[in-house]
């Protein structure tokens, strides 16, 4: 699998994102600048965590108008596979590439703990490592990750199936009391239409090793791997 | 000529900051504060002498980038 991570100035997880990917693969990933305007060949393209342009405007907007960003909707639109992580998810919905957008967190604090994700969708490239309803630990750091959509939007994700990750608890139970952000329907991450564009803002990409205190996050990238290895 | 966007929040759309500073003002003394919406203000200085074009102009700016539609509203007004 080829990966390629996208770096905007303020992006700060590349190398997180670039040693899971590393250990799923067992080859690097390619960094990409956001003043690239072509995508070399790729399987999946990566848009990590941080602060792009300084969270300027609202989080996510200036990326979403990269010079790259127009390479990643053509990627996306002729099928590619898309990952968006915290400002990754951030820029993919400023894009327009993901419904919906991540509001100021509705306690207004920047959270910086580990969560618990249940996994809604099972069976896609980004979640075949799981099944429906299989809970995973994953850390977050966002000080907007409050999703928001409107009634349509959310009742579409819900009835297609796109949500794919939820706020729970370590035994699965999904509720205002396992929502930290105050995002509808505590949704933790979404997918596109075909399933081949995931955002979502919790980090995975860090718990994929025993001395960062576990592998829950691992499954995402193995998968990955079987999904898209060429 | 100057074009000011301003950019609140849609109704409907909870506002933390709006009520973190409307209970700030409570604490301060300022009882008669009801609900209160944050938003952004941003000017441009437009290279347009004809209101009307600097006007449609900055309403493209704040569909294309400075406003975001799924979450805010704007409004666009020329200064001077």
């Amino acid at each position: 699998m080829r990966a390629g991570i996208v770096v905007f100035p303020g992006t700060n997880r590349e190398r997180d994102m670039a040693i899971a990917l590393q250990g799923a693969t067992g080859t690097q990933a390619v960094m990409l600048w956001h003043r690239d305007t072509v995508l070399p060949a790729l399987d999946l393209v990566v848009l990590p965590g941080g602060f792009s342009h300084g969270d300027y405007l609202r989080c996510g907007a200036m990326a979403a108008h990269s010079p790259i960003m127009t390479a990643v909707r053509s990627f996306a639109e002729a099928g590619g596979h898309v990952l968006g992580v915290c400002n990754g998810f951030q820029i993919l919905t400023e894009a327009g590439l993901l419904p919906g957008a991540l509001l100021r967190n509705a306690g207004l604090r920047f959270l910086s703990h580990d969560c618990h994700l249940r996994v809604e969708r099972e069976g896609t490239a980004f979640t075949r490592g799981w099944s429906a309803g299989d809970v995973f630990r994953a850390p977050l750091a966002h000080g907007d990750g409050n999703y928001v959509a409107d009634r349509e939007t959310l009742e579409r994700l819900d009835g297609d199936g796109l949500v794919a990750f939820r706020y729970s608890d370590a035994a699965g139970r999904v509720d205002a009391g396992t929502n930290p952000n105050g995002s509808a329907g505590n949704i933790a991450g979404v997918f596109s239409r075909n399933l081949r564009v995931l955002g979502l803002m919790p980090h995975p990409e860090d718990l994929v090793d025993p001395l960062m205190g576990g592998i829950d996050g691992k499954p995402l990238f193995d998968g990955l791997v079987q999904a898209l290895a060429a | 000529m100057r074009v000011k966007v301003t950019v609140m929040l849609k109704e409907g759309v909870l506002d933390p900051q709006g009520k973190a500073i409307g209970h700030a003002l409570h604490t301060l003394g300022f009882g008669e504060v009801g609900d209160v919406r944050a938003g952004r203000v941003i000017e441009l200085e437009l290279d347009e002498t004809d209101q009307g074009r600097a006007l449609s102009r900055a309403e493209a700016m704040a569909q294309r980038l400075l406003a975001n539609s799924v979450i805010e509203t704007f409004a666009a007004e020329v200064l001077a």
